[in-house]
């Protein structure tokens, strides 16, 4: 009996990331979401800029690519004129909270029934390692060479606690993938992501904390360890916004 | 009795599965090379595994395979 293979929602074309790159764990993710819950025939997914800008190559369901951030936007239009599909996005850090965070943040009040699945790996990976939003204080990359100075560049933007502060979306959720444990949280929390969209409650996102061996200049075990010591005390993992959670509380 | 299965063309050699494998019995094949040029994964006694699909779990480029 085979208990783990290569997800059907996968196409057959190999990875382009670099190795050890943890898009192809979220990838696969994705994918298994799409085939356990059966709706690869109906999924439309958008692809971001960024490293995951291939993504449409990976999966098979229809795909389309956005401008630069402006994936939320195009997800809002295929769901609101194909409201019977399953629209899904995936963002990097970069796409998602630098120059999309404008569409983000509205289609996340507007409670548009998307899924997101944002990737925060801390720096620009397609670029070659630029400091991004979401780099850590004192992190440095190829435009913060003494590290992030929070005096001149500002603080890392907290993606998963900034758009619980809204009333709109309904499932907000920040995972890891450094270890199994945290790969397997990551699986149900994206499952759920799917469901919630299936269910018409809205606006779903995960933010995966994710690893960028390259351009941080780690190998790949030394990244996740990285990711534990460093990422996750910076982004703590949990569940920030349950809708129907917090409905059944009361 | 749980048999891993490397598509050992697509490994790209990261050793993720390696450092997560519970029973240590995965290793970097350093004399070996494969299509893209790196130096695969590859299991090393077959009769010690437990199935737990740990190694497929954090592969990235889904080369694992895991029957039980």
């Amino acid at each position: 009996m085979v208990v783990f293979e290569k997800p059907k929602s996968l196409t057959d074309k190999e990875f382009h990331y670099c190795p050890g790159c943890p898009h192809g764990i979220i990838h696969r993710l994705v994918a298994e979401a799409i085939d356990t819950l059966g709706i690869e025939g109906i999924a439309i997914g958008v692809a971001p800029v960024g490293c995951a800008v291939m993504a449409y190559d990976y999966f098979k369901c229809d795909m389309v690519e956005a401008a630069h951030g402006r994936a939320p936007a195009m997800a809002t239009g295929i769901k609101r004129s194909l409201p019977e599909n399953i629209v899904f996005t995936y963002q990097g850090d970069g796409d998602l909270a630098s120059i999309g965070m404008a569409e983000t943040v509205h289609a996340a009040t507007r409670n548009e029934n998307i899924t997101v699945i944002f990737v925060n790996n801390a720096i620009y990976g397609m670029t070659g390692g630029q400091m991004a939003p979401t780099s850590l204080p004192g992190q440095v990359t190829q435009t913060s060479p003494y590290g992030r100075d929070v005096k001149t560049a500002g603080y890392p933007i907290k993606v998963a606690e900034l758009l619980s502060s809204l009333d709109g979306p309904a499932y907000i959720a920040r995972v890891a993938v450094n270890n199994v444990k945290h790969v397997l949280e990551a699986k149900k929390a994206i499952q759920k992501a799917f469901e919630n969209q299936i269910q018409g409650k809205g606006f779903s996102l995960v933010e995966v904390v994710s690893a960028c061996p390259t351009n941080w200049g780690m190998t790949p075990q030394k990244a996740l360890e990285w990711v534990e010591e460093k990422m996750i005390p910076y982004y703590p993992l949990g569940v920030y916004k349950d809708k129907k959670a917090e409905k059944e509380a009361e | 009795m749980p048999k891993v299965t490397f598509r050992e063309d697509l490994c790209k050699g990261c050793g993720l599965c390696v450092s997560a494998c519970p029973r240590k019995i995965l290793e970097i094949a350093k004399d070996q090379i494969n299509r893209k040029g790196h130096n695969p994964a590859r299991i090393t006694d077959q009769g010690k595994c437990i199935g737990c699909a740990f190694c497929a779990t954090m592969c990235p480029d889904c080369v694992i395979t895991v029957e039980k």
